[in-house]
């Protein structure tokens, strides 16, 4: 009984997955910053991004249209963006009355926020794909390697780590809460403010058995002769197939800059 | 006598496909006090969550297996369990699984609310569930800052207050000092209630209950009078159990 409902770890064999990971997150990294720094409405360069990112995909053995599936729930994100319609001047587009505001879309407003869907579109599949190919320990040791300081990647490791005993914990309570929630004739369950109260006190229980727990796995930790970093055990090594396919990468972000610049 | 809870050829696998249960099939009558022995891995908390229905995904088709389990005569199916999860009480092993409220009176208090009992009547049922585990002056404190033996204690308070007509435990005596397990002893003995027991503690099962089942391996490999399972020898030993 093992909470995993949150490792988007797909095994298969392919070119991609057997890429080294500090190859797949400084890529990754590269093609995030690329979309970053594309211009408003560089729909070529978009264009290439995406081929770039369907070639990934097809490398993987995971489907072209695999992290397409996945990125919808990165979209509601996008919102936060929203404001940027109305508050880039320009040539109005359209306008309307909202509650007690006037607000006018702008051309440019409009161009800024179509290009920052796609941008965000593009690197959040990229994200995707990267947790598809490298297992998370992998990744945690690749980005220790790229210079993330330590404190940053064992934070990092440690949240991974502890999300599936919360996951567990979380589980055990709503079992117990399960085993319990009875009838007696019709009238059961009670008002939803009960329920809510319930849940509530279930969420602090969890905060505090989290954090007590916390305290013997450190108190273990130090036992065991911890001093701050994690060891791992599986080396990596970077062969020629790598250093080609960085190369490749980066010439094809490098190119693709130059188009939406042009 | 009629049977108060019927298990009738039950099969389960966990999702990675390790058979837990292989065709188990027991009944108990009113008032009777059961103890299930077996190793670790024999299926014994497997086949307790059963019977109050938690561990089927959807128990109208046993997602995971088949088979029957009829408490008071009523079949258990996704309909009707809230029904049954008032008849069986089901103790978890460990009281931190089964404690989730911050203080003891809301956790006691939490089956009979969900049932949707008058205040008063729910009042009433609280104290009258503490008084039974000896642990009236309790009802305020932090569950979680309590000691291992009245942590158990208040967890089959929890379900006592629900008044079931069957108490389920899962190792009530596993880590407990010499006084604790004692007083747990008696507590038991006293309780006017049928009960399963699953136990490690074969003294306790000498003293405590008349029938045993022993199970390994997924299957109930003998059933009958406590006695004449703790004289046969071969059979303990081959199920890596000990005389007590």
């Amino acid at each position: 009984m093992h909470f995993d409902a949150f490792d988007r770890y797909h095994e298969t064999n392919s070119f991609v997955h057997r890429l080294d990971p500090r190859i797949k997150v400084a890529v990754t990294v590269a093609f995030i910053l690329s979309n970053a720094l594309l211009p408003d409405g560089a729909w070529i360069a978009f264009g290439l991004s995406w081929m770039l990112l369907l070639f990934a995909n097809i490398f993987s053995n995971l489907g072209i249209a695999f992290t397409l599936k996945r990125s919808f729930v990165a979209l509601p994100f996008a919102l936060v963006a929203i404001t940027v319609l109305f508050s880039i001047p320009g040539n109005p587009l359209a306008s309307f009355h909202f509650l007690l505001w006037d607000l006018t879309i702008s051309d440019t407003g409009f161009l800024r926020f179509v290009s920052i869907l796609i941008r965000s579109w593009l690197s959040v599949q990229m994200a995707i794909l990267l947790v598809a190919t490298a297992r998370f320990p992998d990744i945690i040791h690749a980005l220790g390697h790229l210079r993330v300081p330590s404190i940053l990647t064992t934070i990092i490791a440690f949240l991974y780590r502890y999300l599936f005993v919360l996951g567990d914990e979380v589980f055990r309570l709503m079992r117990a809460r399960e085993a319990r929630s009875a009838a007696a004739g019709r009238r059961s369950g009670r008002s939803v403010v009960w329920r809510a109260n319930v849940a509530g006190h279930m969420a602090g229980q969890l905060f505090l058995r989290s954090y007590e727990r916390s305290d013997r796995v450190y108190n273990a930790m130090l036992a065991r002769g911890y001093a701050g970093h994690l060891e791992t055990i599986n080396p990596h090594e970077l062969r020629r197939r790598d250093y080609i396919t960085a190369a490749l990468a980066l010439l094809a972000i490098l190119f693709l800059q130059l188009a939406g610049r042009l | 006598m009629t049977n108060v809870l019927q298990v009738h050829d039950l099969h389960f696998s966990y999702h990675d496909g390790r058979p837990a249960l292989r065709g188990v099939s027991f009944a108990m009558c009113a008032g009777e006090k059961v103890a299930l022995v077996g190793p670790n891995g024999a299926g014994k908390s497997t086949l307790m969550l059963h019977l109050n229905g938690i561990l089927p995904d959807r128990p109208r088709d046993f997602v995971h297996g088949r088979g029957e389990v009829s408490v008071e005569e009523k079949r258990l199916t996704r309909d009707n369990l809230p029904v049954i999860r008032a008849l069986v009480g089901l103790v978890f092993q460990n009281p931190d699984d089964q404690l989730f409220s911050p203080t003891v009176f809301e956790d006691v208090a939490f089956g009979p609310l969900h049932m949707g009992l008058p205040m008063k009547e729910v009042e009433a049922r609280v104290e009258s569930a503490l008084e039974a585990v000896r642990m009236s002056g309790f009802r305020d404190r932090l569950s979680h800052h309590l000691s291992v033996g009245e942590k158990k204690r208040i967890a089959i308070a929890t379900v006592l207050s629900m008044k079931p007509q069957i108490l389920v435990l899962d190792e009530p005596s596993a880590g407990l000092d010499p006084r604790g397990r004692r007083t747990l002893i008696n507590l038991l003995r006293e309780l006017p209630i049928t009960m399963l027991v699953s136990t490690h503690d074969m003294k306790l099962v000498q003293e405590l209950f008349p029938r045993t089942i022993v199970m390994d391996e997924g299957q109930i490999v003998a059933d009958g009078q406590t006695r004449d399972i703790l004289e046969n020898e071969e059979l303990l030993t081959a199920h890596g159990l000990e005389k007590p």
